[in-house]
């Protein structure tokens, strides 16, 4: 049989670094495909070359039974290639139509193309605005309008990186439909993701990577999610413990938060109120673009809340800035790494910067002591297996993985008695993303406490003790897990009423 | 590469400038002596690049400062001119009063001046989100005309017979010269100075960083509980400071008085300094000599082969564009793509 997309024995070296190593595989027509791999085994690199952005050293493919060497991602689109990439690719100051055009070949603006995206986004459960400015959009609305484009061209062979990071399990059933539609009308689909239990469940196909070579080419439904996931590593996945629960007096509380969002896409916050004891882990669940942008501003103190709505140890800060509310213990990881957590053109010792609590002793008199930084720097990189050339290297040369292994070490190392992170592990490999989890865990068994809020559920079932729901800029009180706590969950994140 | 691109852009002008010479018909192997070798081969020559090099390192160094943060503060030339008129003033009230304390009181004077003037485009900026690209351009007419109407009126030379211009500053208020036989003045070292200063600034000093992250990620500079609006402040007041300083460098050194031609265009030209030292401090020492050689060479061209006086700007023009130009090229690549007819109305 011709399979729609055949490789055989790929390499690639960069430098010293040889990211692929004899990779063979192959794509049946109208079969989803999984390509499995921490970051750093090769996968980006695999995709690149099969997206003709990069040329291979070795090896040849096939498409369709004919030689296919595409020189440029154009050559590659115009047989059939279509990829929905991890980082957006989205002026953020144009609308969701004017994106999905700019990304076409010889299409106009007009109100055909405004009916199609409509007709797409309802065809496969994924609502966007097409007059939306994409920059009010949160990050799974983006990458919705992603997919969209994608599924405009028609496309013979998609590549998916991480597609449903960002999604809810109903978003991502919906899409499961709409990629078992497709291709049962004969489209491939190469499945990049971190997440085995979406895998299993919708690729009959697995090829999975580790440090540049061909681990194996299996069947993921014939292997449990813990032998799959320790052929991505090569070890054994630790299981996630707690030590020592241990619920002191309340740390922090938000009281009758209220605020109206200056953005005319933006969520209006209602009526917000939580409670924190110390040594607990929190969850907020809830679909992207409910209000947790906004409430994370008003947290972090990028946005002043309205007096005495937060407290923090007995005192009320609500109008100071993030790095006074540092000062008292008080640490955040935004959800978007590149330019909010991180400055994406400055080296990692000088972001370190933007989380300098005067304990840190980083500055003295607002003097930077480039030497204390660089220490602190290098602490975090150990600590946290942290994959960078040097101390100086560019955020935005580090994978997302690393990046976010560097951002929540940077934040934990200051040993925060009251940590806030949204999205903990958007887009990072199962190996990061268990140290991570871990790192939180330890945490809050030496009494610290924690705020999540993410969209991933089941990192938040898996970490924390209390969860509360967010729909619509109002949070719900917390779930009681004892009695069908997913089902109210499921039924909270779609906006069932909340008592 | 991050050295390449300077390098690569002056070659390029001197190209050009070598086939527009040829086109005038005139000697290309004799202009380009006169106007990069000449220039540097007397001491009279050497000594008027130092002079002009020295207001445009001062504004350069503090609009490289705006620049980094992502306030476009272009309108040095009007803070340079408020700057000139206020410590002028401030001399010609001390007029004939002998004192180590006038020059540093004229100098306080024109700072504070710069400051003011810039911190209204600040304020509009911060209060009403006005565009200081506009409201400082628009300030430097306002700013010549006042150095006009002050002139003629108020600051007039009583003895002068009516010419609009100031009395001739008097010693205590006339700056010393450093390179005895020359017009080289104390306002060199002190931009010189200024320079490590802000070098040291920006790399050390927290406010220095908080400029950079400003200009690079706003959303990164406000999760570090930096104000966006103090960086707007900063950078302004610190432009506009720098720029009233050179201003009275210059009406208080090699001119002497005050009158209506004083600003010259340095306050422009400065951005092609500032941004030719790709806004590094130490780096606009260098670039600014190497302008302000651009204005003794054209000179001399024009006297030697009776060239318009505008070669001078065409040089600086080209620099700018080919180093501009050689940056986009080293870091992006250009694919032509005739294969597809875009057609987007």
């Amino acid at each position: 049989m011709k399979y729609q997309l055949e490789l055989s024995g790929i390499s690639k070296s960069f430098g010293p670094v040889q990211a692929n190593n004899g990779i063979s595989f192959a794509i049946k027509p109208g079969s989803i495909h999984a390509l499995l791999g921490e970051n750093g085994a090769g996968k980006s690199t695999l995709v690149k070359i099969i997206y003709g952005s990069v040329g291979p050293d070795e090896g040849s493919m096939k498409w369709y039974g004919d030689s296919f060497s595409p020189n440029n991602p154009f050559e590659a689109r115009e047989k059939g290639v279509a990829m929905v990439f991890q980082h957006f690719s989205l002026f953020e100051s144009l609308t969701v139509a004017e994106n999905i055009v700019l990304g076409l070949d010889d299409v106009d603006l007009d109100d055909s193309i405004v009916n199609k995206i409509e007709k797409y986004s309802i065809q496969y459960g994924l609502s966007i605005n097409p007059h939306q400015v994409v920059g009010d959009l949160s990050v799974g609305q983006r990458q919705r309008v992603e997919i969209v484009r994608c599924l405009m061209q028609n496309p013979k062979l998609l590549i998916m990186d991480e597609p449903t990071s960002v999604l809810t399990p109903n978003e991502v059933t919906d899409l499961f439909v709409t990629l078992r539609k497709l291709a049962e009308d004969g489209c491939a689909i190469l499945y990049i993701s971190h997440k085995l239990e979406e895998v299993r469940q919708i690729c009959k196909h697995a090829t999975i990577l580790r440090e540049g070579k061909l681990i194996k080419n299996c069947n993921p439904q014939e292997h449990s999610k813990d032998e799959i996931a320790e052929m991505m590593i090569g070890k054994k996945i630790i299981k996630l413990t707690r030590k020592n629960i241990k619920h002191g007096e309340e740390i922090f509380s938000i009281n009758n938060l209220n605020c109206t969002s200056e953005d005319m896409f933006g969520v209006n916050l209602h009526d917000i109120n939580l409670s924190v004891r110390k040594g607990s882990i929190i969850g907020i669940a809830g679909v992207a673009g409910n209000g947790q942008d906004e409430l994370m501003r008003m947290l972090i103190g990028e946005d002043r809340a309205p007096r005495s709505t937060l407290i923090f140890k007995g005192k009320d800060i609500s109008k100071l800035n993030s790095h006074q509310r540092r000062q008292l213990s008080m640490f955040f990881v935004p959800e978007e790494r590149l330019g909010h957590g991180a400055v994406p053109n400055m080296g990692l010792d000088e972001n370190m910067l933007l989380s300098r609590p005067s304990s840190s002793r980083m500055t003295r008199n607002h003097i930077i002591d480039w030497s204390q930084v660089r220490r602190l720097a290098k602490d975090v990189i150990e600590t946290f297996n942290v994959l960078t050339p040097s101390v100086s290297t560019e955020a935005q040369s580090l994978s997302g993985g690393n990046l976010q292994k560097f951002m929540v070490g940077r934040e934990l190392i200051q040993s925060p008695e009251l940590l806030i992170i949204a999205q903990p592990t958007w887009g990072v490999d199962p190996g990061s993303a268990n140290k991570i989890h871990q790192a939180l865990t330890d945490l809050a068994d030496q009494g610290s406490s924690i705020l999540i809020i993410s969209q991933d559920l089941d990192e938040i079932l898996s970490l924390c003790e209390q969860v509360h729901v967010i729909n619509n800029g109002k949070l719900s009180p917390s779930v009681d897990m004892e009695s069908n706590g997913l089902e109210t969950i499921s039924q909270l994140m779609l906006g069932a009423s909340i008592q | 590469m991050v050295f390449l691109s300077p390098i690569l852009a002056l070659t390029l002008t001197a190209l050009s400038t070598f086939f527009i010479f040829f086109l005038a018909g005139v000697d290309g192997f004799g202009a380009f002596y006169v106007l990069f070798i000449e220039p540097l081969s007397t001491q009279y020559n050497f000594s008027e690049m130092l002079v002009k090099a020295a207001p445009l390192m001062m504004i350069a160094l503090g609009l490289s400062v705006g620049f980094r943060a992502g306030v476009w503060n272009i309108g040095a030339e009007g803070q340079y001119t408020v700057g000139a008129i206020v410590g002028g003033a401030v001399g010609l009230y001390f007029y004939e009063v002998e004192g180590f304390w006038v020059l540093p009181l004229m100098s306080l004077a024109a700072i504070v001046g710069g400051m003011l003037y810039a911190g209204i485009a600040a304020f509009l900026r911060t209060k009403f989100q006005v565009n200081e690209i506009l409201v400082t351009l628009m300030l430097t007419y306002v700013a010549i005309l006042l150095l006009s109407a002050m002139v003629h009126g108020p600051l007039r030379d009583p003895d002068g017979f009516n010419f609009p211009e100031s009395r001739l500053f008097h010693d205590s208020a006339t700056l010393p010269i450093i390179w005895e036989g020359t017009r080289v003045h104390i306002g060199l070292a002190l931009a010189v100075i200024f320079s490590f200063l802000t070098y040291f600034w920006i790399k050390k000093h927290i406010s220095g960083m908080q400029i950079n992250i400003s200009g690079i990620a706003p959303r990164a500079a406000k999760f570090a509980g930096f104000d966006e609006n103090k960086a707007v402040w900063l950078s302004l007041l610190v432009s506009g400071g720098l720029a009233g300083l050179a201003g009275l460098l210059e009406a208080a050194g090699p001119v002497g008085q005050l009158v209506p031609h004083l600003p010259t265009g340095y306050g422009f030209t400065a951005i092609i300094v500032a941004f030719l030292a790709r806004l590094n401090p130490l780096g606009i020492i260098f670039s600014s000599l190497l302008i302000a050689l651009t204005y003794i060479g054209g000179e001399n061209a024009q006297i030697t082969y009776d060239l318009p006086s505008s070669i001078t700007s065409i040089f600086q023009g080209m620099l700018l564009f080919y180093f501009l130009a050689c940056d986009v090229l080293i870091r992006h690549k250009i694919i032509f793509n005739f294969s597809k007819n875009i057609n987007h109305e």
